[in-house]
């Protein structure tokens, strides 16, 4: 089933004359985990603020064509509505964390919907867990580093148990051993529940070998959509400035002395098993 | 160039963000200062040209201790990009803020067009002269913060997450200017935990953590130490932790570029099949 429809997608923020976003057409099925890729201001932010809502009902400009999410026009939906559904995840968290105690942020939204509060709790305990920040939930949000704070900042959103999470370069200002931890968390709540993820995220590295498709791109265009192994491994990504992972680049260097990989690996296991299978195959 | 001298610095908080640091940078070197958030990176880069001085322990600067010189004398010598560069534009246009600091500094109004002019030019910012920096783009900024430190012409360079929040694009411009400004024989000292950024520019490697320096060596050797790296919460880079898992078939792991990685491979494979051949 289709969870986001998107049709001839057109907007330009009031006061600038080029449209961030020109004629995108994307249809994404239900538990997907989508990678979007492409250089600063080539328009995903402004993707993912038209999937929650915030376009058009906070941002001003001129927009064409129609998004549909979880069956909801998301220009004729309130945001608060859509928010049951959607999930969002920002860039900087401190600007979506305001409680005393973590745990507090995390029921939040679940009081503003009048949820039992038996409900409320088991959906906190159960969030704060699949993030792994139990022993946090008496702490403030403001005393917390910034990988932890994005935590919290994701299980709020898991609370609300959305069928779809889009997440805005979630570790873009995290040291890497906190992004890892981020991202195998939000690998395994795509897997444990089959939520639907769409991810803006630079570092390719971590995310590679987990996503099932990978959109890229450019100047307000989708220029490239496919499945990861395709993308990464097509010359064709090369002058868009995408980043490719490490394991992609030594595969390819290697196959041209000798012929190891029939596909590309997206992952150092993956590396080493073509390695060792060639070994095992060609050397002993 | 910059020595520390058993440096301790303590906050008024109480917080000891430095414990006993000595350490040498020579003229023209490239420097990585790596390590987890709150190992002491930034504190160690506000010492170098005084905005913090030593609560124990001495700074030295070309040869001067810091806490004999203010930090306008400092600056002339070592220039410092923060990592939040939005905050330090107040200027209309983008050539006033580079031309800004150089009148403060006392430059004749010649050689402030033309070192304004050089700096704008060698960033790539010329197109923008007479834009806000306000429009400008996160990468832009970071160059326009760059070229108004370039030109006051310091000999050491100072960057705090230079590639914070940073596309690959502007990664890689930024990793030539840093290359390029080293090549013309600045210092040029880097805080990163960014360690596929590191492993591209081959560095020297300054490895912090908890206010102590815990290595001290060529990027090749730190950043292939799986078990140094992640006792300060460092993920080893893509290349150097996938030939790690290759170790036992003889490869050479000390690697950390994509060429060398494949020549290592390819090498270690060629010999195994040579050896079974014979």
């Amino acid at each position: 089933m289709e969870i986001v429809k998107v049709e001839g997608l057109t907007f330009t923020y009031s006061g600038s004359d080029i449209p961030a976003l020109s004629n995108i057409d994307l249809s994404i099925e239900d538990g997907e985990f989508v990678l979007l890729l492409g250089p600063s201001g080539c328009g995903k932010s402004t993707l993912c603020r038209c999937l929650n809502g915030l376009i058009p009902h906070f941002y001003a400009g001129k927009i064409d064509g129609r998004v549909i999410v979880a069956g909801m026009d998301v220009s004729k939906t309130p945001t608060y509505v859509l928010s049951q559904h959607v999930g969002m995840v920002f860039q900087n968290p401190e600007n979506q964390l305001f409680s005393l105690t973590v745990e507090n942020d995390v029921a939040f939204a679940l009081e503003n919907l009048g949820i039992p509060r038996d409900e409320i709790r088991r959906r906190v305990d159960f969030a704060l867990k699949a993030v792994g920040i139990e022993d946090l939930s008496k702490r403030s949000p403001f005393e917390l580093s910034g990988g932890q704070q994005q935590k919290v900042a994701i299980a709020s959103i898991l609370a609300l148990m959305p069928r779809l999470m889009v997440l805005d370069e979630p570790t873009s200002s995290l040291d890497p051993v906190s992004a890892k931890s981020i991202i195998d968390t939000i690998f395994k709540i795509k897997k444990e529940l089959g939520t639907t993820v769409i991810v803006a995220e630079h570092r390719v590295e971590l995310l590679a070998d987990k996503v099932d498709r990978v959109i890229v791109m450019q100047k307000g265009s989708i220029i490239m959509d496919g499945d990861p192994r395709e993308i990464f491994a097509s010359e064709e990504v090369m002058p868009y400035g995408v980043p490719v992972p490490k394991v992609v680049s030594m595969a390819k260097g290697v196959n041209k002395h000798l012929k190891v990989f029939n596909d590309v690996p997206l992952s150092p296991e993956e590396f080493e098993r073509g390695i060792r299978g060639f070994v095992h195959d060609k050397v002993r | 160039m910059i020595r520390f001298d058993n440096v301790t610095y303590v906050y008024p908080t109480g917080v000891k963000a430095l414990n006993g640091i000595s350490v040498e940078i020579g003229r023209g070197e490239l420097v990585a200062l790596m390590g987890e958030n709150g190992a002491g990176k930034t504190t160690f880069i506000k010492h170098l040209n005084g905005l913090l001085k030593p609560t124990t322990g001495s700074v030295y600067v070309n040869g001067k201790d810091t806490r004999t010189l203010s930090v306008a004398q400092l600056s002339r010598i070592v220039g410092i990009m923060f990592q939040n560069t939005d905050d330090m534009f107040f200027l209309p246009t983008v050539e006033e803020e580079v031309a800004f600091s150089l009148r403060n500094l006392g430059f004749s109004e010649e050689v402030v067009q033309r070192r304004v002019d050089w700096a704008l030019k060698f960033m790539e910012l010329e197109k923008y002269r007479k834009r806000s920096p306000f429009l400008l783009s996160g990468g832009e900024k970071k160059r326009l913060a760059l070229a108004i430190i370039l030109a006051w012409n310091p000999q050491v360079i100072a960057m705090d997450e230079p590639t914070v929040g940073q596309d690959n694009a502007q990664k890689e411009k930024l990793k030539e200017m840093i290359k390029q400004l080293n090549l013309q024989g600045r210092s040029v000292i880097i805080s990163t935990h960014d360690v596929e950024f590191v492993a591209e520019l081959r560095p020297r490697v300054i490895l912090m953590s908890r206010g102590r320096i815990v290595a001290d060596g060529r990027a090749e050797a730190i950043l292939t130490d799986g078990e140094l790296l992640s006792s300060c919460s460092i993920l080893m880079p893509q290349v150097a932790a996938t030939v790690s898992r290759l170790a036992d078939l003889g490869f050479n792991t000390k690697v950390i570029s994509v060429e060398d990685a494949i020549r290592s491979i390819v090498d270690g494979l060629r010999r195994l099949e040579h050896t079974r051949g014979a």
